[in-house]
Parts: C-alpha cells; sequence; structure tokens
C-alpha cells in the first residue's frame, strides 16, 4: 500500500483507476448490444499488433509488394496467422463498429448530453474506413489497384480543383508505387490517430455517464452517498460480463479467421490474388463490403453533364447525415423501446435499406439494380431529412422513473 | 440464443461465392486435400506439364516435399528440373524476354490461381480445350474463349470437337465435346489426373490451410472452455445484482 500511496503522490493512478473503472457506475442493465463497444476496442488492438508485425515483413514497392505478402502467407512463421487475423480483423472491425452504431441508434444515445460523444465516434468511424481504404490498396493486388482507382477518382470528380486533388492524393498521375508508399506511411499512422480518438471518446463518455436500454439518465436518482441507484461499478460487473462478450466474439471470428478467410469473397476478394496490373481492367470493381451500402448511393445518382460530382457529393452526405441525429431526432424520449410505431417502422427501414444498398454495391448494375438503389437512396436520405417531423408527431409510451 | 442467431447470420451474410467468370456451366473440381496421395500426382502433373512454362514463384520446393510427405532426395531426383536447391523457389527460367519472343505474353503465375479463379473453374479449363481451325493455332477453350495457351496435355487427353447447337435466342450455344483423337489416357483416366493436378493448385494457393483448419479447431474448442469459464464467472459477480 505504502508502493501505492508513493505512486499515488507522483501520479494519480489510484484516482484514475477509481474514476474510470473501480467507481465509474455504469446502468445495470446493458443488454448483447452493449458488448459491442469492448469488442470495438479488442479489434483496434489486434489490428496494431498484427499491423506491426505484417510490417516487419512487407515491403511497400509496387515490384515487391504482392510478393511480400505471398512471402508472409508462406514462408514467415505464423505469417499466414497474422495475416488473416489482420484481413478478417479489418471486416469484424466494421462489422462490431456498425452493430455499435446500431446499439446507439436504437437506443438515442446520441441525444444530449451525448452529442460530442456521438460526433467523436462519428469521426472515429470516418478515420476508420480512411485507414481500411489504405490499407487494402497495400497487398497490390488487382481489386487494391482499381478499387483505389475507383475512390481515388471520386476525388477528382470535384470541379475545379478535382484533378489537382487526384495528383495530390495519388502523388502520381496514375495510382503507382508513390501511391502505394504514402498509403503504407499513413496506413502506419492513421491507427494510432484512432487510438487518441478512442481514448476522446471515451472521456466524453465518462464525462457524461453511459446511456442505456431505457435511455434514462441514472445520475438523475442518486443515493445519499451520491451513487446512481440503479448503478453498478465498471469493474467488477462490466469487466467480467465484457470477458463473456469477448470469448463469444472470438468464437465466431474463429470461425472465419480459420475456415473461411476469403468469406467467400468478401473479405478478401478473388481478383486481389492477381496481382495489380494497370493495363486490365477487372470485369467487374466493387469496393469491400463495408464500402459498398455508400458506393451504391454513388451509382444511384445520375450524373449531370457527365460529371459523378453529384453522386460524391451525395456519397458523402449519406455519412455526414448521421453526424446530425443529435439535431434531427426530436423526440421527447431518447430509447426505441419508449417510441412509437413511427420511429420504430422508421428505423427497421432505414435497416433493410442499408442492407439492401449494401448487397446493390457488390453487385454490377443493371437498369433495374440502378432503379432499385435510386429508390433505396431516396429512403435512405428520407430517414435523416424527415426525421425532426416524424419523430415529434410519433405517438410515446411513458418512460419509467427507474431501470427496468 | 435469438441473438446468437443474429450474431450468426451477420457473419453469414456474405456467404455467397464469387468465382471466375465462364461462358459454359462448371464442373465441380472434388477437392480433398486430406487426399496425400492424389496431392502427389498432382505435384507430378504440375512439374511435368505446367512448370516449364508458368511459374509458382511464391512457393518453395522444400515447403512442398514437407507438406506433401516426399523426401528432399525423391523431390530433387524426380521433380526438380531447373532448380538445384531444395529451399528454391519453383520459377521457371524461362526470361520475360524469351516468354515474349515465344508467346507474346509472360505465362501467368500458377500459386494463386485457384484463388483468383476457383478450383471448379481451372478444373473445367483443362478439360475444355478443343480443335477450332478458325484460330491461329487452331484450338480454343469453351472456359476461356480465344485462349493465347496451347493445349499442353493433348499428348494425354488426345484431341476433342466442340459440338453446338443453336439455342431459342439463335446464338450458338456449347453442347458437348467429342473426343475424335484418342491421347494416351482414357477420358475417365484424364479427368482424374485433372482432379489431381487442381487438387495440388488448391493446396498451392495457400499452403498452410491444412494447418489452420487443425489449429481452428483446437483454438475454437479452447474459447468454448474460456466461455463457459468466463460465463460462470460473470455469473458468479452478478447474483447480487437485480
Amino acid at each position: 500500500m505504502s508502493f501505492m500511496n508513493w505512486v499515488d503522490e507522483r501520479f494519480p493512478a489510484t484516482k484514475v483507476w477509481n474514476e474510470h473503472l473501480a467507481e465509474y457506475y455504469a446502468p445495470k442493465n446493458f443488454n448483447f448490444w452493449y458488448f459491442f463497444g469492448s469488442l470495438a476496442i479488442l479489434m483496434l488492438v489486434n489490428q496494431i499488433l498484427t499491423g506491426v508485425w505484417l510490417a516487419m515483413s512487407y515491403k511497400p514497392d509496387a515490384e515487391l509488394a504482392f510478393g511480400s505478402v505471398e512471402f508472409i502467407m508462406r514462408d514467415v512463421e505464423w505469417g499466414w496467422l497474422i495475416r488473416y487475423m489482420h484481413s478478417t480483423g479489418a471486416s469484424a472491425f466494421f462489422i462490431v463498429v456498425y452493430l455499435h452504431m446500431f446499439r446507439g441508434i436504437m437506443y438515442g444515445s446520441y441525444r444530449g448530453p451525448r452529442e460530442l460523444l456521438w460526433i467523436i465516434g462519428m469521426i472515429i468511424y470516418v478515420a476508420m474506413m480512411a485507414t481500411a481504404f489504405m490499407g487494402y490498396l497495400l497487398p497490390w493486388g488487382q481489386m487494391s489497384f482499381w478499387g483505389a482507382q475507383v475512390i481515388v477518382n471520386l476525388f477528382s470528380a470535384v470541379p475545379f480543383i478535382g484533378e489537382e486533388l487526384g495528383i495530390f492524393i495519388r502523388g502520381d498521375f496514375v495510382i503507382s508505387d508513390a501511391t502505394l508508399n504514402r498509403f503504407f506511411a499513413l496506413h502506419f499512422l492513421l491507427p494510432f490517430v484512432l487510438v487518441g480518438l478512442v481514448f476522446v471518446h471515451i472521456v466524453a463518455l465518462h464525462k457524461v455517464g453511459s446511456n442505456n436500454p431505457d435511455g434514462i439518465e441514472i445520475k438523475e436518482n442518486k443515493d445519499e452517498n451520491g451513487i446512481p441507484r440503479d448503478g453498478i461499478p465498471f469493474h467488477p460487473y462490466y469487466s467480467v460480463k465484457d470477458i463473456v462478450g469477448v470469448m463469444g466474439f472470438l468464437i465466431l471470428f474463429s470461425m472465419v479467421l480459420f475456415f473461411a478467410p476469403e468469406m467467400g469473397g468478401y473479405f478478401i476478394e478473388a481478383p486481389n490474388f492477381e496481382p495489380a496490373n494497370p493495363l486490365k481492367t477487372p470485369d467487374h470493381i466493387a469496393p469491400v463490403w463495408y464500402f459498398t451500402p455508400y458506393y451504391a448511393i454513388l451509382r444511384a445518382v445520375p450524373s449531370i453533364m457527365g460529371s459523378s460530382f453529384p453522386g460524391v457529393l451525395a456519397m458523402g452526405a449519406a455519412i455526414v447525415c448521421f453526424f446530425f441525429l443529435p439535431w434531427l431526432d426530436r423526440s421527447p424520449v431518447k430509447s426505441m423501446r419508449y417510441k412509437g410505431p413511427i420511429q420504430k417502422t422508421a428505423l427497421g427501414m432505414f435497416v433493410i435499406v442499408f442492407i439492401i444498398l449494401g448487397v446493390l454495391g457488390v453487385l454490377p448494375s443493371t437498369p433495374t439494380l440502378t432503379l432499385l438503389a435510386q429508390v433505396c437512396t431516396v429512403l435512405y436520405f428520407a430517414y435523416f431529412l424527415l426525421m425532426p417531423w416524424y419523430s415529434k408527431i410519433d405517438s410515446t409510451k411513458p418512460v419509467p422513473e427507474r431501470l427496468t | 440464443m435469438k441473438k446468437l442467431i443474429i450474431a450468426l447470420m451477420l457473419f453469414a451474410t456474405p456467404m455467397l461465392s464469387m468465382g471466375a467468370a465462364s461462358p459454359v456451366p462448371l464442373d465441380d473440381a472434388d477437392v480433398d486435400l486430406s487426399d496425400r496421395e492424389s496431392l502427389q500426382r498432382g505435384f507430378k502433373y504440375f512439374v511435368n506439364y505446367c512448370l516449364s512454362c508458368h511459374s509458382a514463384k511464391y512457393q518453395r520446393f522444400e515447403r512442398t516435399a514437407n507438406d506433401l510427405g516426399l523426401t528432399f532426395e525423391d523431390v530433387k531426383q524426380n521433380l526438380m528440373f531447373t532448380a538445384d536447391k531444395i529451399g528454391s523457389t519453383m520459377d521457371i527460367a524461362m526470361t520475360d524476354e524469351d516468354a515474349n519472343v515465344f508467346f507474346g505474353v509472360t505465362p501467368p503465375d500458377l500459386s494463386l490461381t485457384t484463388r483468383s479463379r476457383g478450383p471448379d473453374w481451372v478444373y473445367t479449363y483443362m478439360r475444355s480445350f478443343y480443335l477450332d481451325d478458325s484460330k491461329p493455332m487452331g484450338i480454343n477453350n469453351t472456359v476461356f474463349p480465344d485462349v493465347g495457351m496451347p493445349h499442353a496435355l493433348w499428348e494425354l487427353q488426345g484431341w476433342q470437337e466442340a459440338r453446338f447447337k443453336k439455342s431459342e435466342n439463335g446464338r450458338m450455344k456449347f453442347e458437348k465435346f467429342e473426343l475424335v483423337k484418342a491421347g494416351s489416357m482414357t477420358p475417365e483416366e484424364y479427368d482424374a489426373a485433372m482432379r489431381d493436378l487442381v487438387n495440388f493448385m488448391t493446396y498451392l494457393g495457400d499452403p498452410s490451410q491444412m494447418e489452420r483448419k487443425a489449429l481452428g479447431v483446437k483454438v475454437i474448442l479452447f474459447l468454448l472452455v474460456l466461455f463457459v469459464l468466463s460465463y460462470l464467472l460473470k455469473k458468479e459477480y452478478w447474483k447480487d445484482i437485480h
């Protein structure tokens, strides 16, 4: 104990431990959906650790990159395991984060006083997309190359500055060795930015306290010691509970990792087993699954005067919409549990639309599918833009005083 | 339980397979990586018939020998024609310049072909060469129309002609092959040989896959034990929370 006193006089170790774990009171009714925050941290750590080890054998050079990945897969001790942990981890990270976001939307976790918490989370999501995009170029396969080509061309579609912007991003007139080098540098840097953002996300969370499936504030009902009556210390209650979630998740993760690491061509696309060839366009270019809903929106918007910029704008807007959720939702209650049928239907529809767009984004476009994508795009934006209206007029159920 | 099903579904949604496009339906290669003799025969065919023009430059002879249960001596004596060290990669002697003169293009490396195109594609492709006078080399392939590769295994398969018939929309549709000159193998033997070859190439695409699947079973069993233990621990901690 005297050792801890010595430390505490110089560094607030016990204070930090108590404030953030042993005496951080979380609502006692967290359910299944509350596993995904800790799982997202687990995946971030997985990506950083496996990524550092991959970087020890990977060569960011257009001539050598593809071969160095196969060298890792065949000649590096446990290289195949580290590589598949990283490639499966990328998709698993997105699955976990999408479910984490869905939880926040379902229980109104973005509502005041948690607006900043939500916005920091959205910044994390955008940073994750940038990291994943640059990481996908590194194996230097056909889909790496052509996927990057398509996405960088989106930036080139910006009027006036587009062409310069494209060159600025690529460092060349085409996707090349220069692009690969800078994407590698940034793909290594961004995860540490993510760590910083996650830290800020948690600081913000611990300032305002966790929301819960009932969407009521446990801080409004405290006992004589100032402890929320419906709160329990994060440690040990949620630390032991999250371990159960981690084990369950790792079982599913291992099923993919060990038995279907390509996941039928969705986690690692088949054309990516051919080295990048700038002279040979693949029959069908599809981004990795976690980008496809936005890609479908991009393709659904018709180009104006030969410029695909409207589609690019729509794609950007589709992501930006999430940032404004705290102010779009005018419902008097936070949680879907106490919201009325209109909002429940709207959310259900949004989830279905998001999934349909995701599927459409992988398929080649045909007139029928494009029409379906257009309908879904309209519904996607309607969910956000009409929310101030329908969330206000919707009926609500009475919210209980205490957690149920 | 409902949660588990949801979780499983979320993981299983992208399960549709995405093989390479082919104008004809593909035959099932029926890959079985536990059939070691088939893999060894496939290795032999691969080295004898493919490895003179196509490389498999990401793979080493040593690794292949170890995984397929062959001795180094055996491989060195019978299967290494261009390399002399067992640790060498399965590369070809032909330079890109020579390949350009001979074929107009370097024949693609085959290390990952079963992963980029799928085993069924390779299996069907190897059995779909046919005589076609309209092509410069006199041959064509139903899976890969206007293919530049000669039928390297004609000695084994012989020569076949393709029969087409007009379909409803007026386009010519492939119907069947007819063997017009027998090779050294019967059609059944040739199919079996091609299955061995594709089996080997499937191994070649991801040589750690047998080890991976075996390890996966152990890892998942271990995690199941930890899952039960952590669940019991959680229950013990939470017994006072109502």
